[in-house]
Formats: structure tokens, sequence, C-alpha cells
């Protein structure tokens, strides 16, 4: 976990550093009971591979999200807010993957009270697989005493 | 902005398109077990979610990771009385059903995060669907894609994140 990130770290165009992670069965069951997803392709590998046709048990969308959010906050520190998020499932992340997550600084943008936005793009990679884009803007503070999480109603629009 | 949606829909499909449904509670309220192991799952050391010190003084107290907005409104997989498994996102299983599509999987999903959801809040979702496409074939199949939303909100009504999902509906091909 990084101290917190202050906007003037921040550069259009700058790498995130780069997080990779070993896909173990229990990284994908443990992931998918934390998000209360019961659906057996996250756990049944006979249902996984013989009713929907993938090649083993595979990672849900909601803990991917939850791995998004941990690869950001990494960076930024707790005082990083999530603003908004969104993603394009391009591929399954099976067990045996190893999970590739690469970002970049897309852009910046101020908010209210000395907070700024941070856009960035990741992408979830496995080997030569490319499984996950995502985009998501993040809040950051301008300097060390302002908190992103202490912005409410209008003065908090993603 | 919504895509425009195919004019060979069933009625009843139709009819759906732009109405709040399906407005449900949370079965329990909100608490900090999933959350950890969300955090153990992840490998996540964010000191707001294990430090009450730190929780304190950025939050006010614990809150509960922006992106497990979904997971609070997913229903048990068995509860007493139930006779019907259910689903979360109802609107998606029923227009798999209405369209006959049994097989689908979610390709977009976007989510605006607003006020955080802390331990014990209750909250409210809808379902909204915005479209749903003429028939298309992929590599999975032929089928349809629908794009629907779903608004979270709190006990005080205050707007917690608004999600927003594109589904594929097909037949595998």
């Amino acid at each position: 976990m990084a101290a917190n990130l202050l906007m003037r770290d921040v550069k259009e165009g700058m790498d995130l550093p780069v997080l990779e992670k070993l896909v173990k069965p229990v990284t994908v069951v443990l992931g998918a009971m934390a998000s209360r997803d019961w659906r057996p392709q996250h756990h049944d590998y006979k249902f996984a591979t013989e009713r929907n046709g993938l090649d083993d048990i595979i990672m849900n969308t909601p803990n991917l999200a939850a791995w998004f959010e941990r690869y950001l906050t990494d960076w930024t520190g707790p005082k990083g807010r999530l603003g908004r998020i969104k993603f394009r499932m391009k591929d399954s992340v099976y067990p045996g993957d190893t999970m590739r997550f690469a970002g970049k600084v897309t852009g910046t943008s101020a908010g209210a009270k000395g907070v700024g936005f941070v856009d960035v793009a990741i992408e979830l990679t496995a080997g030569t697989k490319s499984c996950v884009s995502c985009e998501a803007r993040i809040a950051v503070p301008e300097s060390a005493d302002v908190n992103p999480w202490s912005l409410a109603g209008d003065d908090w629009k993603p | 902005m919504a895509a425009q949606s195919a004019d060979d829909l069933p009625a009843e499909v139709q009819s759906w398109i732009g109405q709040a449904r399906y407005e449900e509670k949370t079965e329990f309220p909100i608490e900090m077990g999933y959350v950890l192991t969300t955090m153990s799952a992840t490998q996540n050391g964010n000191p707001l979610y294990w430090d009450e010190k730190v929780a304190k003084e950025l939050t006010g107290g614990f809150i509960t990771p922006p992106t497990m907005v979904s997971v609070w409104f997913r229903p048990h997989d068995w509860s007493p009385g139930r006779t019907e498994p259910a689903v979360p996102l109802q609107l998606h299983f029923d227009l798999k059903e209405k369209l006959g599509l049994p097989e689908a999987v979610m390709s977009d999903n976007t989510i605006v995060f607003g006020v955080p959801i802390r331990p014990g809040d209750e909250l409210t979702t809808t379902q909204i669907l915005y479209s749903v496409s003429p028939l298309k074939t992929t590599k999975l199949g032929t089928g349809r894609f629908w794009e629907f939303g779903v608004k979270v909100v709190n006990q005080k009504g205050e707007l917690c994140a608004e999600e927003r999902y594109t589904g594929f509906g097909y037949n595998r091909g």
C-alpha cells in the first residue's frame, strides 16, 4: 500500500506499477463466495466445461471489479476514492492463469475543494489473452490536508 | 444514451423498456464480514477496511469498498419458504426466458459511485431496461444485446451507486 498519492505526482501518460497474481482455484471460488455469486461456472468444473463450454471455472465479474479497485488503491493509498468504473469483459480468467494488471493515466481534471480526478485505463491480461479492459476515474487530493472522502452532494460529481 | 431497441420484440418485453421494476431491499443489513472476505480474496491491504483508526479519520468509521455495491443485493442461494431459486438482476433472467435465449453473458458494466455504503445500511435497488437489440450473431451464438441499469439508494434515500450493464442472451451456435 502506497502512501497517499497527490495530484502533483500524477501526469497524463504515466504508467501505474504492474500487478501480477497467479490465479488458483481458491482465488476463483473465494472471490465468487465473497461477492455472493453462487453461479456454478465459478465453482463447478463440470458445469463450466460441459454446460458453458469453458476450459475451467472462471473468475466472476464482481470479484474482478474488486481486484481492479485493489490495483487502483494500491497506487493511490487509502485517500483514493473511486468515482466510476467501466469494464469490458473480453476473455475468461482461469485457474493457472497469471493475471497481469497494467494501467496508464489517460487524463486528469479538477474536482471540488482541492480534489482532483484521475482517469486510468487498465488492461487485465493473462499470458497472450486480453481478458478485461477497464476505465476508471479516481479522486485524489491536491494536497495532504484534503480528503476526497469528505466530498458530498454537489461537490461529489465523478 | 441507450441504443434504439429492435421493433420485433414481444409486447411484454417492449413494455418493460424505460420502466423502473423489481424494487428490492437488501436481505440483511450491510456488514463487514463480506468486506474482509473480499479483502482476503483480493489480497487487499487497504487500511481503510482493516484499521478502524484510519477509517474514523478518513470516512468517519468503516465503509464498504465501492465495487462491492452489487454484492449486497445478491440473494441467498437458499432461504426458508422459497420454492424457486432467487436470482440477482432478475430483469436479465426474465429477458432470457421471454426472448427464448437460454445462455447469457455480461459484456459491459459501468458503475458510478455516490455516497459510501456503511455497515448497518439497508439498501433499495430498482432495475430499468433501456434497450434490446435486433438479433445478432457473435462467436458465442445468435441472440440479442440488452442494456439495463440498477440504481442503489440507502435508507436515507441517498444515491449510493448507479450501475449499467450490457448483456448478451443467445442460443449456442
